[in-house]
């Protein structure tokens, strides 16, 4: 069993939804990542989705863009992001590392070898933000070589021919887009349907985990509740880092809210 | 879903990477836009608004002061005379129609020179639609008239202030628009570029200038061109002008990308000379990058030119051969943008002055008489303050 597969099961025995918190990796500087992605770590993030600084985030609103823009401006390269990737696979053996990057990152580094390298990072899975199912062929030919599971996007509301063939060839994990637009917290996180869930268990999916917008203990619950087997946290994650980084809350104001989004999965 | 899609490729280049969310905006526009191609009714519609309203067609027109001495003739085919001052109007009527027929009265837009919002705000007063258009602040500096035009035509501009706060910044800020709206709304994309089908509908809204220019110049010569010449930016005068030439293999078809201050001096929008392959604002194409992937920042004196990518047919036409492209730099665009006003009395924008600035060089370098084709693609009436101010500190 792969390091997915191991903590749904866990988490699935346990009766529990699995939590996970997105940050930008060298937001705002490799150190203070490290040391931040550690903190969600250690205060029961049960995997991580890590971004990749990139110029032109189509798919990101304004608090993940700005989280970018403090990397690039730091200098972070993807050298660096592996760097930070190496060090948490290093420190927690066993907590399943997602990437989270743009067509052109993985292009610009060579297909085959950016999944090279993000494997031999210790990352577990890649969601390529700007390929569609209907691009991802080479995707997901390059990342199954590498060992690497790719992670695609399926909205609610795809029609059934996407839900079909999403289900049949995301790996890891299967992203639900919660709602239109781009990340954010500035619109709610809206529910799958109970027919979406159990359609996606009859085609035997990756376990489904709800993304995009999804900002609050509350919301958690009601994810579980809908059939999801996990969250994915990203604005609201980055905004309380962009707090900490601008002086404007401690550390610790990030770290509660994990325990309380990680509480509200239990 | 109709049998014989057009494929989102050409060659290595194009395709449709954007989000999993627009993808089905993406399929259902060029469900529509097939659809209106054999529709002769749209087709008559449009025709209509081109003829009485645009005012097409446009004027070929013989340069007869800037060749004087020498054998070569240029001709210029004129855009600029097009509603809207540049060719821009053609393909923003073509999609603002196509998205009504679709039922969107929503239109979202980007821009850089301020030429495609202006054609965009047109062609939405005119078929009452709603325009709303995104523009880097740096742009709408650079661009005052067009700003104030964009308005009065009842637009509403919104400012982007991410990155470099031009064009590029403006067309992610329309992208991350659209993936919230694209039930009510149409993004009227500017360029012959993007995620498919915007390449092929752009070219094929702006085609008629090359089917009107290959008729118009037979007929003053007896003979197709040597050569078609056009600016490069994202690519959309040159794809309009180039496509009924495409299969003639005598005439040769030259793209004029903007050098800005050199092509080695790293602030030029160069892309296909420069750029290596990658993945910008959802299709495959050439693009200004670092070694990491990172976007760069472009610089030309033309918004209209100030682009780190390319329209993924360039990049083909480039790969292939059948197309050849150059630089100019902002100073030879400057001198070609004085000397047209001068000569022929014909104020060029900046990027048109792009593809006149190499025409001019070619006849120069040609031991025998050239007979060329250049895309005037607009005037440049909302160049002056800049090209003004350029102009004192030579």
């Amino acid at each position: 069993m792969n390091r997915y597969q191991k903590l749904f099961s866990r988490a699935e025995s346990k009766g529990e939804g699995v939590f996970i918190p997105f940050v930008v990796l060298g937001d705002p500087d490799p150190a203070t990542s490290f040391k931040i992605i550690e903190g969600l770590v250690e205060n029961g993030a049960d995997a991580l989705e890590l971004g990749f600084p990139f110029s032109d985030p189509i798919a990101d609103g304004p608090v993940i863009q700005r989280a970018g823009q403090r990397a690039l401006a730091a200098g972070v390269r993807q050298e660096d992001c592996f760097r930070i990737i190496k060090k948490i696979r290093k420190k927690f053996a066993g907590i399943p590392i997602g990437l989270l990057v743009y067509a052109n990152l993985v292009l610009a580094r060579g297909m085959a070898v950016f999944f090279r390298s993000a494997k031999k990072a210790g990352a577990d899975s890649v969601l390529i933000a700007d390929v569609p199912l209907l691009e991802s062929a080479p995707f997901r030919r390059a990342a199954e070589q590498a060992g690497i599971d790719l992670v695609l996007v399926l909205p609610l509301h795809a029609g059934r021919e996407t839900v079909i063939k999403v289900a049949g060839k995301s790996r890891g994990y299967l992203y639900l887009l919660s709602r239109k637009g781009v990340t954010g917290v500035d619109q709610e996180a809206g529910l799958p349907s109970r027919d979406l869930m159990q359609d996606l268990k009859n085609l035997n999916a990756a376990p489904p985990v709800l993304g995009f917008g999804v900002s609050t203990p509350e919301q958690v619950c009601a994810a579980l509740e809908a059939g999801c087997r996990g969250v994915i946290s990203g604005s609201a994650v980055v905004q309380r880092v962009e707090d900490y980084v601008t002086g404007k809350a401690p550390l610790e104001d990030l770290f509660s809210f994990i325990r309380k989004m990680k509480d509200a999965a239990r | 879903m109709l049998k014989k899609n057009p494929s989102p490729y050409y060659g290595n280049f194009g395709g449709m990477f954007v989000p999993e969310l627009l993808v089905p905006a993406l399929l259902q526009l060029e469900q529509a836009f097939l659809k209106s191609q054999k529709d002769s009714a749209f087709k008559a519609q449009l025709n209509t608004l081109l003829t009485t309203y645009a005012g097409r067609p446009t004027p070929l027109t013989l340069c007869h002061n800037l060749t004087a001495g020498v054998t070569s003739r240029i001709y210029l085919k004129r855009e600029d005379l097009l509603h809207g001052g540049a060719h821009k109007t053609n393909q923003a009527l073509g999609q603002a129609l196509l998205a009504k027929h679709m039922g969107k009265r929503r239109i979202i837009a980007e821009t850089g020179a301020g030429q495609h919002g202006v054609a965009t705000a047109i062609a939405c007063a005119v078929l009452g639609l709603k325009a709303v258009v995104y523009m880097g602040v740096k742009d709408i500096k650079r661009q005052q008239p067009n700003v104030f035009r964009m308005k009065l035509l009842g637009a509403e501009v919104i400012p982007v202030t991410a990155g470099a706060a031009t064009l590029k910044e403006a067309i992610n800020q329309a992208l991350r628009d659209w993936a919230g709206s694209y039930e009510t709304t149409h993004y009227l994309l500017g360029t012959a570029a993007g995620p498919h089908p915007y390449p092929l509908m752009v070219k094929t809204f702006q085609t008629v200038i090359g089917v009107e220019a290959k008729k118009q110049f037979l007929k003053a010569e007896g003979r197709p061109p040597d050569a078609v010449i056009a600016c490069v930016g994202g690519g959309s005068n040159a794809i309009g002008i180039f496509a009924p030439f495409l299969n003639n293999k005598d005439v040769r078809l030259i793209g004029v990308e903007a050098a800005g201050k050199g092509l080695d001096s790293g602030l030029h929008c160069a892309s296909i000379q420069k750029g290596k392959e990658g993945v910008l604002h959802g299709a495959r194409s050439l693009i200004l990058q670092d070694r990491d992937g990172q976007i760069s920042d472009s610089h030309s004196i033309s918004a209209g030119l100030d682009y780190p990518a390319v329209g993924p047919e360039h990049a083909h036409l480039h790969q292939t051969g059948r197309a050849e492209y150059v630089g100019i730099t902002d100073r030879q665009a400057l001198e070609a943008f004085q000397l047209l006003s001068q000569k022929e009395g014909i104020i060029p924008a900046l990027e048109s002055a792009h593809a006149l600035a190499h025409a001019l060089r070619m006849v120069k370098k040609s031991r025998k008489p050239l007979r060329l084709l250049v895309n005037l693609s607009g005037r440049g009436d909302k160049d002056l303050t800049l090209a003004e101010k350029a102009l004192r500190k030579n």
